[in-house]
C-alpha cells in the first residue's frame, strides 16, 4: 500500500508540473510578448516615466490617468459611505431587510455591463442636466458595478465581529450613532473595509464598457483610442495598468491570507 | 433595554441613502431596459422590438454569442480543472499553491482593453509569436487573419475563463477526502473505477456548476471583443453598442433594449441553474 501511495504521489508531482509549464508558458507569453513589443520603440518607456512630456504628447493619455484615478478614489469612499453604515445598520436595527439588501447588492451580477449601460443613458440624460458631462459622474455607476464585490467584503467583515454587542456596550455607555460607527464598529472591520476598497480600485482602473459608451474619458479608454495611433505607447500603458492592478490584487490577497491564518491561529489557541 | 426588530419609520430611515441610491442607478436603468424592451418609439406598447429579435442578423448574433461563451467555458473549464487538480494534489499551505491561486485571483478580473492589447502584441499582426514564427517559416494567419473573429476570441477569453474556474472549482476538489479513494481501493476497486464511480459523480454538479458561471462570464464579456473587432457585429454586446451609438436611426434604440433584455434573461437562467448545482455541490463537498 506504501508502495502505491509513494509511486501514485511521484506521479502526481509529474503530472502537477507538466501542468504547471505548459500553462504557465499561456499565460506568461502575453506578457512577455507585451514586454518585447514596447520596447521596440526606445523612446516609449522614458516618456511614460516623464509626466509633463507625457501629458504633451499625449494629452487624452494622460488626462485618461488623471480621471481614472479621480475615478477610483471617489468610487471607494461613496462606496464606503453609502455600504458600511447601511451594512450596519441592517444588521443593528432591521435584520428583516438583510435579505432585500443582499438581493440588490448581488442584482449587478445578474446584470451585464453592456445591460447597464443601456437602461443608465436616460438617467445619465438628467446626471448631465444636473451636474454636467464631466467624467467624474461616472462614479455613480461605478459604486453600482462594484457593490457585489464590496458587499461580500464587507458583509464577511460584519458576520466576524458581533456588532451588536459592540454597538450596545457603546450605546450603554453613552456614545451615539456616530461614534458607534466611526470608533467602534469601523476599526474592527478595518481589513475588509480595506479589501473592499482595493478590490473597487481594481475595478474602476480596469472599467470601460460604461465609460466609452456614455462618451466619458478614462484610462481603458484613453488606451485603447491611443491604440488605433501609437501601438507601442498603448502597449505599454496597458503593460503598466496591468502590472499596477497585479500589485493591488496580490497585495490584498496576501493580505486576506495573513488575516485569515491569524484568525486560524488565534482559533486554535 | 433591546432593541426589538420592528420595522420603525426612523430605523428604516437610516437605509433611506441606500435604497434611494440602488432606486435611482440600478432599478431605474433595469426598468427603462425592460419597459424599452416592449415600447414603442412615441411611448406605446408593442411587440415590435421582441419580433425584431428574430431578425437574421441578431439571431446569429445571439448564435455566436452563445458559441462563443460555450467553448470559452469549455475550454476554460477543462483546463481550469486540470490546473485546480495539479494545485490540489500539492501541499495545501505550500508556496506553489499559495502564488498559483493568487494569480489565478488576478488574471480572472483581467480583461477588457489591456487584454486585447496582451493579445494583440502576441499574435497580432505584428506580435512577439507571430513574427517569430514567420523568421521559422510559419505563418499562423495562412488561412486568414482569425484573431479577430470568433476563434480568436475564444482563444483571448479563455486567459480569464482558466483562472476563474480555477477559484471556483478548486474548494470543490479540496472537498474530496483521501480516505474516499483508499476506500475504493480497499474494496477492490482501480483507479478508473475510482474516478468514473466516486469521484466523477461527486465533482460532477461542482464541474457543471463551474461550466455554467464561466458561460455567463464570457457571454457578458464587452470590453476585451469591442477592441478586439472593429469590423462588424459578431456578437450580442457589440450588437447593442451599435444600437446605442446609431440612435438617430428610428426604432434602433429600443431593439437594443430587446436584445439587452434577452442578454439579461439567458445570464439570468444560467446563474439559477448554477445556484441549483451549487447547492448540490454542497450536500458532499461543503
Amino acid at each position: 500500500m506504501a508502495g502505491v501511495i509513494a509511486r501514485r504521489a511521484r506521479k502526481q508531482r509529474a503530472f502537477r508540473w507538466a501542468v504547471l509549464i505548459v500553462l504557465g508558458v499561456f499565460f506568461l507569453l502575453p506578457l512577455v510578448a507585451m514586454v518585447e513589443f514596447s520596447t521596440r520603440d526606445s523612446n516609449t518607456w522614458s516618456l511614460l516615466i516623464d509626466w509633463p512630456q507625457l501629458s504633451a504628447t499625449y494629452p487624452d493619455l494622460s488626462d485618461g490617468i488623471v480621471a481614472s484615478l479621480l475615478q477610483a478614489a471617489l468610487t471607494a469612499v461613496l462606496m464606503l459611505l453609502l455600504l458600511v453604515p447601511t451594512a450596519v445598520w441592517v444588521r443593528l436595527r432591521l435584520p428583516r431587510l438583510r435579505r432585500l439588501v443582499e438581493f440588490l447588492c448581488l442584482l449587478p451580477l445578474t446584470i451585464p455591463a453592456i445591460v447597464l449601460v443601456v437602461g443608465l443613458a436616460p438617467v445619465y440624460a438628467w446626471v448631465n442636466y444636473f451636474l454636467g458631462g464631466s467624467s467624474v459622474t461616472l462614479v455613480f455607476a461605478y459604486t453600482i458595478l462594484v457593490l457585489p464585490y464590496a458587499y461580500r467584503a464587507i458583509d464577511a467583515g460584519l458576520s466576524a465581529i458581533d456588532v451588536k454587542t459592540l454597538a450596545e456596550a457603546a450605546r450603554s455607555m453613552g456614545s451615539g450613532w456616530a461614534t458607534v460607527m466611526g470608533r467602534v464598529v469601523l476599526p474592527n472591520i478595518r481589513s475588509a473595509v480595506l479589501s473592499a476598497a482595493f478590490l473597487t480600485v481594481a475595478l474602476v482602473l480596469g472599467e470601460y464598457t460604461i465609460a466609452s459608451l456614455l462618451n466619458r474619458t478614462n484610462l481603458q479608454v484613453a488606451i485603447a483610442f491611443l491604440g488605433k495611433s501609437s501601438a507601442t505607447m498603448s502597449v505599454a500603458v496597458s503593460l503598466t495598468a496591468l502590472l499596477l492592478a497585479f500589485v493591488l490584487l496580490l497585495l490584498l490577497s496576501l493580505f486576506g491570507e495573513r488575516r485569515s491564518s491569524r484568525r486560524r491561529k488565534e482559533s486554535t489557541s | 433595554m433591546a432593541t426589538r426588530p420592528r420595522l420603525r419609520g426612523t430605523a428604516l430611515l437610516g437605509t433611506l441613502p441606500f435604497f434611494a441610491y440602488v432606486a435611482i442607478f440600478l432599478i431605474i436603468p433595469t426598468l427603462v431596459v425592460v419597459i424599452g424592451a416592449f415600447a414603442s418609439n412615441d411611448g406605446g406598447a408593442t411587440g415590435e422590438n421582441i419580433k425584431a429579435l428574430g431578425n437574421e442578423y441578431i439571431l446569429d448574433a445571439f448564435g455566436r454569442s452563445i458559441a462563443l461563451s460555450a467553448m470559452s467555458a469549455l475550454v476554460g473549464a477543462v483546463l481550469g480543472a486540470v490546473l485546480a487538480y495539479a494545485l490540489a494534489t500539492a501541499r495545501p499551505d505550500g508556496v506553489l499553491r499559495r502564488v498559483v491561486t493568487a494569480a489565478a485571483g488576478v488574471l480572472a478580473q483581467f480583461g477588457g482593453v489591456t487584454l486585447a492589447f496582451a493579445f494583440l502584441a502576441t499574435i497580432g499582426l505584428s506580435g512577439f509569436v507571430t513574427v517569430f514564427l514567420q523568421d521559422h517559416g510559419i505563418d499562423i494567419y495562412s488561412g486568414g487573419v482569425w484573431l479577430f473573429e470568433l476563434p480568436g476570441l475564444t482563444l483571448v477569453y479563455t486567459y480569464f475563463q482558466i483562472p476563474l474556474m480555477v477559484i471556483v472549482f478548486l474548494p470543490a476538489l479540496d472537498g474530496i477526502r483521501p480516505q474516499w479513494r483508499e476506500a475504493t481501493e480497499s474494496l477492490g476497486g482501480t483507479t478508473w473505477q475510482y474516478w468514473t464511480r466516486v469521484a466523477g459523480p461527486l465533482l460532477g454538479p461542482a464541474f457543471l456548476g463551474s461550466t455554467l458561471l464561466l458561460f455567463a462570464n464570457a457571454f457578458s464579456a464587452y470590453a476585451t471583443a469591442a477592441a478586439l473587432v472593429s469590423q462588424g457585429n459578431p456578437i450580442v454586446p457589440l450588437q447593442i453598442r451599435s444600437a446605442l451609438t446609431s440612435e438617430v436611426i428610428l426604432g434602433q434604440a429600443n431593439v437594443g433594449k430587446a436584445m439587452a433584455l434577452g442578454m439579461v434573461i439567458v445570464v439570468s437562467v444560467v446563474m439559477g441553474l448554477y445556484t441549483l448545482l451549487q447547492k448540490r455541490t454542497a450536500k458532499w463537498l461543503g
